[in-house]
């Protein structure tokens, strides 16, 4: 049997039969197949260039690191190092609050997942989490946590109302964003684990806990990983709920109202950059195109190293090396 | 591996004259990549060491395993001695497998599987010990070898560390560790670097750091579920030599389809067919001197 493969292997073929022997059918999904590709080669390559060229004149370090000020000109309104922040702690927030919650849900579907009614609904919940669009999110978040229960979480103004608008309320908001690509990226890399893998661990006298910490969850990391890249890159790219949760306003600053100013800051509004971007941009309700492009153009290099991190992260899963976790636990124990 | 199992092989290879299986003419321009298989010399020599007959470790009786009603295994009572070696053989679903995993238990975690008779561990129904300390006690290798994605030096340390409440520090179990790997003959090869993956060693090497994992912990009993099925013959060979070394000490019990297999590591052999025990006894006899019919019909090819 190993003689006829090498026989196919060994006859010659013609590399690539011209266009011109092809059926008029197969030439015509073969093109379309062709440009549909390009064609999307076409369009992202397009928004890089535009944004690297509109926004590269106007990004420099003294736009990355001053602060917004109000002003009624572009040359006025300062930098954007308040909404680089805003952006880095609601991402930092939402992830904190997201990874814990995907993960040990998609561990629970696949390692337990009894009474099998519950797991359905778990599942179909988080499908349902995952198809809300971002702006009922937020109107629910807004409204959730303007009862008095949350007023920890913001502000309350002197007549009693939980202003319901902070970085902490964001951050639970966009957990929300971040929560499906978790679990769904951790449930598939659990149930791609062989099966043996587990029974391994069980039958060397592992309680299912220890299995779950020792042996799946280092397995299914790179999982993980992807999984939280995806969900920080949906983060980023939100705008709805920060509009609603976070403020408005290009000059919006940390505000830090007084008081201890780490959990004031956390507690009060701000601005990400896609917030920025639309209360800059002509095109949203803004006047300052400059400093529109540039935030842009900052956003997008966030959202391209991200995706460039996930693929190197699904990619070392791949190759099944060791995991950089693994690594620092060996360092730790050394 | 197809080779191997053959019994027109075997014969050849006794013969002596080691003939190169016949290349494909078509193939004019390659050099004939076929290689003959290894001359395997099935004297039994692992078997000839004095069988130890230590004490009866795990006891069966009446034991049967149902999934979801249907029977997989039906009433079978056995019993397995330290220092020697038990294999099982039968047809593949004639339900060794499922025997196997019945003894540390496996088989609870399939959903709908259930078991009745008795196994006994030194006199103690397996039931009502702990999970943990019966398969601590009663360890098992499986079919594909399954390091975790891990250290080779983790891979056994995981299996010392959280026995106990308290993390034994690394220096602390070394020793058991590279005792572990030196008795399964993998210590020479991975000394240079325990840090490495586990899933960077080959498969056979993979598979002896299964089973440095499973006797790290010292166990009475060691379950073997078709160890050398995934590996290529050197390895298998390598393994097999070990299944006769650790035999001294441990009763082992293994499922293996290959009956040549069970002629050279095993004492005695156990046939199923259809999930009945249809005969078992010493090695020899069981061979040579089958007592059922269906025994007879299913070791005839062993001798060629």
């Amino acid at each position: 049997m190993s003689g006829s493969s090498q026989v196919l292997a060994t006859r010659a073929r013609p590399r690539r039969s011209s266009l011109r022997s092809w059926r008029w059918s197969d030439r015509i999904v073969y093109l379309l197949a062709w440009f549909s590709g390009l064609a999307l080669c076409l369009v992202a390559g397009a928004l890089i260039l535009y944004l690297g060229v509109r926004g590269i004149e106007y990004v420099s370090p003294s736009l990355l690191f001053s602060r917004p000020t109000a002003g009624v000109d572009q040359s006025q309104i300062g930098g954007i190092l308040d909404p680089l922040l805003g952006t880095l702690l609601v991402v930092v927030i939402g992830i904190f609050i997201a990874t814990p919650i995907g993960v040990a849900s998609a561990v629970w579907i696949v390692e337990y997942g009894r009474p099998r009614w519950l797991a359905r609904a778990v599942e179909s919940s988080i499908e349902i989490v995952a198809g809300t669009p971002d702006i009922v999110i937020a109107l629910f978040a807004l409204s959730l946590f303007q009862l008095g229960l949350f007023g920890f979480l913001s502000f309350t103004a002197s007549g009693g109302g939980v202003y319901g608008r902070s970085f902490l309320t964001a951050g639970v908001a966009v957990s929300l964003l971040a929560i499906p690509p978790v679990f769904l990226a951790t449930r598939d890399g659990l149930q791609t684990l062989p099966g043996h893998q587990r029974e391994g661990a069980f039958a060397l006298g592992k309680t299912r806990v220890a299995t779950i910490r020792r042996v799946l969850l280092p397995g299914v990391r790179p999982n993980i990983g992807t999984g939280v890249t995806l969900g920080m890159g949906r983060i980023i790219g939100d705008t709805a709920i920060v509009f609603l949760l976070l403020g408005v306003g290009a000059s919006q600053r940390f505000d830090f109202q007084g008081g201890t100013p780490g959990l004031n800051a956390l507690r009060g509004t701000g601005a990400t950059l896609t917030s920025y971007i639309y209360t800059t941009s002509p095109a949203g309700e803004g006047n300052a195109p400059q400093k529109a492009y540039a935030a842009a153009f900052v956003l997008l290099l966030m959202v391209l190293a991200l995706n460039a991190f996930a693929g190197f992260v699904a990619g070392r899963g791949a190759a099944g090396k060791m995991s950089f976790g693994d690594r620092v636990r060996f360092g730790a124990w050394a | 591996m197809a080779h191997r199992n053959s019994p027109l092989h075997a014969q050849r290879a006794h013969d002596g004259a080691l003939e190169v299986p016949p290349v494909k003419r078509i193939v004019l321009d390659r050099h004939p990549t076929a290689i003959p298989p290894p001359a395997v010399e099935d004297d039994g020599a692992l078997r000839r060491r004095p069988a130890v007959g230590g004490p009866e470790r795990l006891r069966l009786q009446g034991v049967s395993v149902s999934y979801a009603g249907k029977a997989a295994v039906k009433d079978v009572s056995l019993s397995v001695h330290q220092g020697e070696v038990l294999a099982l053989i039968g047809p593949s679903g004639c339900g060794k497998t499922t025997l196997l995993r019945t003894l540390n238990r496996l088989t609870e975690l399939t959903p709908g599987a259930t078991r009745g008779g008795s196994v006994l561990l030194d006199g103690h129904e397996v039931h009502q010990l702990a999970d943990t300390e019966l398969r601590a006690r009663v360890s098992m290798v499986f079919q594909q070898p399954n390091p975790f994605p891990m250290s080779v030096f983790d891979n056994v340390a995981f299996a010392l560390r959280e026995q106990s409440r308290k993390r034994p520090r690394r220096r602390e179990i070394e020793p058991q560790v590279i005792e572990a790997l030196r008795r399964a003959g993998l210590y020479e090869e991975v000394r240079d670097d325990l840090h490495r993956p586990a899933l960077r060693l080959s498969g056979g090497q993979q598979q002896r750091l299964c089973i440095a994992r499973a006797i790290a912990l010292r166990p009475e009993v060691l379950l073997m579920d078709e160890p050398c099925s995934a590996l290529d013959p050197r390895s298998t060979e390598t393994i097999e030599q070990l299944i006769g070394e650790l035999s001294r000490e441990l009763a082992i019990v293994i499922v293996t389809h290959n009956l040549q297999q069970a002629h050279r590591v095993a004492d005695r052999v156990a046939f199923m067919y259809l999930g009945d025990l249809v005969e078992h006894g010493e090695v020899e006899q069981v061979f040579r001197t089958p007592k059922a019919p269906r025994t007879r019909d299913y070791v005839k090819g062993v001798f060629g």
